[in-house]
């Protein structure tokens, strides 16, 4: 089989059009699938300077943030994990583009479309680094030309699919202007003629020591194919390709530019069409487009994430947002970070449920060491900041309220220089998390105080938890101290529990009921025959 | 092409698996001895002996098909032989052509060139064989090989295959043409005829019709020359793929002749070492499968006489319509040789060799099994009966209506009555299912349950014995006897005379 021999020869015809300028109109509103209410788009490089928030690492959610963003760096959307919504709406207008995202044709268009820009991107990044001028102009069309197909089928993919989300409705209207309008039109013409003229042609190299001869091409016959004809009758099945490694490097070299210099003499009309390309289109790229290929990334990365979590079997749920702060009411919740990194190793994750109403606000945590009380305090914590920034949340369900601030205390790294100021230091976090929080505020305790003695940690848990209770914020605290599970109406005992037939092994569920932590001491002790009534043979 | 020697239709499948069971069949026949007799110390000859004769055939045209070939070789000999190294010298001889170190596109290349070269002289001997034999064989497979050759490497053929030779040696350089892939650069490169002569001084000059325009790679330049290289290594490697692709062809046609005819080299080989040693060989009638049948005169088992070197005893078998045959009788009387014998026959006749008797009628059957009881298991943690029936299950799984099973005291390994009964369940269960049935077995209580059933499809022969307690070795159809003259044996080894029986129970 020959390619065809035919390039176009008709030069004017391969001039780009002259476009009329476009009239000048009202500034479209920013279109964002992020922002409910956007801004104009800013330099990513700007919000660079947001620090991850103070409860970020307790959490464990920085863990989470680099697992959604490897391989996508240059999108920089850590801003978008950091910051927490504030009203309902808007993380309602997130959820609108999740759910839709879910759908598997519109998650199809939207991933056709990112990996389309990824290409384009590739492309203009050659673009802007070789230094021979055909070669450069030949990535800028092949750019172009992938953004025009990314466009174009994005907003046919929107249309077919017709999107609920607001987010993606508002894109879809822009597209439509956007695709219709005159510069878009003259780009897709454009980039077809100017292909279409490189494409139809074939040259001939005649090598022979040092030397190159680049002609056009005329009918011959493909010799490879000729020898493998001879010897066809030979086969007795299938054999093996031969693939021999190019010595071409990755970039184009003097010799090769010196032959497509020649190539060019040869074919004039469809490089100078190249020429006149470039020199039309070096900004084909749109702002808003732009803006929703950064911005969708941030969907696409929750959701790849969550795949293998829901793949093994674990609920995800869209929470349910209270703003006026009446219950939380949790099932099946458990730590995403663990999940992803368990499911990773063929393991799973245990659930589990919380609910608190009325006037109950303090959950406190006690029970067998590892047992699973921090992670679920942490679980506790990831629930509320994924769900403040629009994302769905590890379990199978979650009413929560809207906080406005989500705060930590764990025990930091043990320091031993600094052993002596460790109190002192545990007790200025508390008290400078006690003067920021407001009562829709969550507060996780983990352990405080427990590098002190037995007195003093009941003292200053007691009156810490005292202030909590005044303030009146939403707090998960996990103690050692049975006492605190008691201090009124507000707290909650919950205990991690374990398996009544072999007491010494952990279920990692952690159950409302009142603290007894000397039920696993004693489960522990008569596993080794050590309770009173082994050791005495009777009954006390 | 295709040499066709051992299918009408098809290529022997040097990949194919053994069918099932084939381990035991090995094992239990004793198939080494008579493949080492058929390989003659060539481990290649063994191999492809092998897989001949554990991939049976099952239709009777198949099995005439090569007997005709086998045949031929009988009534001219050499000329098998002289096909087969000729065969095996050409790939001996490719396989010592020198690549050169590495894989680069040159080198591959240069390598093909003198293969092809290699071959080209071998192609022309072999239709010079063709042209001188074509007339004298008799066999469709033969005359059809020979026949192709002479068509397909005809003159004119292998003089474009010497012109191809020449052209491939690139001596006026690399003609490509190419089309603008991503960045502009070269892509879809096609190889374009190289040329067999020096271009023209005003070709070499540069002065043409205008239409071209020449870049010359300034002295001292080496990346320019390096990278002009690379673009006519590109033309090189088409080159080099399509002529290593040619060459494997050819190679892969002399390695599939060599493997068809060193089948029946094997064949040869054994057939010349019994006719060595005195013994009967003939070519078989094969029956359709379900015609149950079979008729032998004088079946031995080849590899027992291998082995002893000395002449053994033949039976003679007359079993038509019978899907059932029990061996009972003497210890040490020949049971367990004429199940192998007749194994062995099945087998060579299946595959479309000779057989080891004066003559054999038997119908192809679809597979075959064989289920021995083994003395020497130790190996086994799960108990010896535990491994025979799990081997028993293994076999079933694979059975089907046309198979032949042969049962070497199975399920013996418990006391008889569970054994029996087992084995009474098992084989009126294959025999429903339309398997052919070779049970040699001392159990009494067995093998007369059967006799007591009177099936007309049963056979029921026993291993003489003369009233002075001599074997002869050959089997009578005969009714089970109670006993398994164990105490003949005892007697012989501790050197007893007769009268002085003492084993309880004898007599």
């Amino acid at each position: 089989m020959e390619a065809p021999n035919a390039p176009p020869e008709t030069s004017d015809t391969l001039e780009a059009s002259s476009r009329t300028p476009e009239a000048p109109g009202p500034p479209a509103p920013p279109v964002s699938v992020l922002d409910l209410t956007p801004t104009p788009p800013q330099d990513p490089a700007a919000s660079l300077a947001d620090a991850p928030p103070d409860w970020f690492h307790d959490l464990h959610l920085d863990d989470i943030e680099a697992a959604l963003t490897a391989g996508r760096e240059d999108f920089e959307l850590r801003p978008f994990f950091r910051s927490p919504l504030t009203s309902r709406d808007a993380i309602v207008y997130r959820h609108e583009v999740f759910r839709d995202l879910e759908r598997p044709e519109v998650r199809a268009t939207i991933t056709a479309f990112a990996e389309r820009m990824a290409a384009m991107r590739g492309q203009l990044a050659r673009a802007n680094k070789v230094h021979v001028d055909l070669e450069r102009q030949r990535w800028l069309l092949d750019a172009a030309g992938t953004y025009q197909e990314a466009v174009e089928r994005l907003q046919d993919g929107l249309a077919a699919t017709r999107p609920d989300a607001r987010g993606l409705r508002r894109l879809g209207a822009f597209l439509e202007t956007y695709v219709a309008g005159p510069s878009f039109a003259d780009l897709g013409r454009d980039i077809s003629t100017v292909r279409a003229g490189l494409d139809g042609i074939t040259y001939r190299l005649a090598i022979s020591g040092g030397q190159v001869r680049v002609s056009r091409y005329e009918h011959e016959p493909d010799y490879g194919a000729h020898v493998l004809a001879t010897f066809e009758r030979f086969s007795q099945g299938a054999t093996e390709r031969y693939m021999f490694r190019s010595g071409q490097g990755q970039d184009m070299n003097h010799v090769e530019a010196e032959i497509l210099e020649r190539v060019a003499l040869l074919y004039p009309a469809p490089f100078a069409a190249l020429r006149t390309f470039c020199a039309d289109h070096t900004d084909f790229l749109d702002p808003t487009v732009a803006r929703f290929d950064r911005e969708v990334q941030f969907y696409l990365a929750y959701l790849e994430y969550l795949a293998p979590i829901r793949a093994a079997g674990l609920a995800i749920a869209y929470p349910e947002i209270d703003e006026a702060h009446a219950t939380l009411d949790v099932r099946s919740a458990y730590d995403l970070a663990l999940a992803s990194l368990r499911v990773g190793e063929g393991a799973t994750v245990v659930p589990n449920d919380l609910a608190l109403a009325g006037p109950e606000r303090i959950i406190v945590v006690s029970g067998p060491n590892q047992g699973g009380k921090t992670t679920f305090a942490r679980t506790v914590g990831q629930l509320h900041h994924l769900a403040l920034v629009g994302c769905p949340v590890a379990a199978a369900s979650a009413r929560l309220p809207l906080v406005d601030r989500i705060f930590t205390h764990f025990e930091r790294e043990e320091d031993l220089q600094e052993q002596s100021g460790k109190l002192e230091d545990d007790l200025r976090r508390i008290h400078r998390i006690l003067d920021e929080a407001t009562s829709r505020s969550l507060l996780v305790i983990n352990e405080s105080f427990a590098s002190t003695t037995l007195q003093d940690a009941l003292f200053l848990s007691t009156e810490v938890l005292r202030s909590v209770i005044a303030c009146g914020l939403w707090c998960v605290t996990v103690t050692f101290l049975d006492e605190l599970a008691s201090l009124g109406p507000e707290t909650v005992s919950m205990v991690s529990s374990v398996d009544p037939d072999d007491p010494t092994r952990r279920t990692f569920k952690v159950i409302r009921r009142p603290a007894d932590g000397l039920a696993y001491a004693m489960a522990v002790a008569e596993k080794h025959g050590l309770t009173y009534a082994q050791l005495t043979g009777r009954r006390r | 092409m295709k040499a066709h020697l051992l299918y009408r239709d098809r290529d022997l499948d040097l990949g194919a698996p053994e069918p099932p069971g084939s381990a035991d069949l090995v094992q239990d026949l004793e198939l080494e001895t008579l493949l080492a007799a058929m390989a003659r110390g060539d481990a290649y000859l063994n191999d492809v002996a092998r897989r001949a004769i554990l991939a049976g055939l099952d239709d009777p045209a198949a099995v005439r098909y090569r007997q005709a070939i086998l045949a031929d070789g009988l009534a001219h000999p050499g000329l098998l032989s002289e096909l087969y190294l000729l065969a095996v010298e050409t790939i001996e001889a490719e396989k010592r052509i020198w690549g050169g170190f590495g894989l680069s596109a040159q080198s591959v290349l240069r390598r093909s060139v003198q293969a092809l070269e290699l071959f080209a002289g071998q192609l022309r001997r072999l239709r010079a064989i063709a042209d001188q034999r074509a007339r004298e064989v008799e066999s469709e497979g033969l005359r059809t090989f020979f026949a192709m050759l002479q068509d397909q490497l005809d003159d004119a053929y292998l003089a474009g295959v010497d012109e191809h030779i020449e052209r491939l040696r690139f001596r006026y350089g690399v003609a490509l043409s190419a089309r603008l892939g991503p960045a502009n650069r070269g892509a879809d490169y096609v190889l374009r005829t190289p040329r067999r002569r020096r271009p023209s001084l005003r070709e070499r000059i540069g002065l043409g019709d205008g239409k071209s325009y020449v870049y010359q790679v300034p002295d001292r330049d080496e990346a320019g020359f390096a990278a002009l290289s690379a673009i006519e290594e590109r033309g090189l490697g088409l080159a080099a793929d399509a002529l290593a692709r040619s060459t494997d062809h050819i190679l892969d046609f002399f390695r599939l002749l060599r493997a068809e005819l060193g089948v029946y080299v094997g064949w040869l080989n054994l057939q010349a070492r019994l006719t060595e040693l005195r013994a009967p060989t003939c070519l078989p009638e094969p029956l359709a499968p379900g015609q149950l049948d079979l008729e032998t005169a004088g079946l031995y088992d080849p590899c027992l006489l291998l082995v002893s070197g000395q002449a053994v005893v033949g039976n003679d078998v007359a079993a038509p319509g019978r899907a059932l045959i029990v061996v009972t009788g003497a210890n040490r009387g020949g049971k367990s040789t004429f199940l192998r014998s007749l194994g062995l026959a099945q087998l060579m006749l299946r595959a479309g060799c000779f057989v080891a008797a004066s003559s054999f009628r038997a119908d192809l059957r679809t597979s075959l099994f064989s289920h021995f009881r083994r003395e020497e298991d130790s190996s086994l943690q799960s108990g010896k009966f535990d491994e025979e029936l799990v081997r028993m299950r293994a076999i079933v799984d694979h059975l089907d209506g046309g198979s032949l099973l042969l049962l070497n005291e199975s399920f013996a390994a418990t006391n008889e009555r569970e054994g029996s009964e087992i084995a009474r369940q098992v084989v009126h269960a294959l025999l429903e299912r339309g398997v052919k049935v070779c049970f040699v077995t001392h159990m009494f209580d067995l093998a007369d349950g059967f006799w007591r059933e009177g099936r007309p499809d049963a056979l029921f022969l026993r291993a003489e014995r003369r009233p002075d307690g001599t074997r002869t070795f050959r089997l009578v159809e005969a009714r089970p006897l109670p006993t398994s003259f164990g105490q003949d044996v005892y007697r012989r080894v501790f050197d007893l005379p007769r009268e002085a029986a003492v084993v309880p129970g004898g007599g």
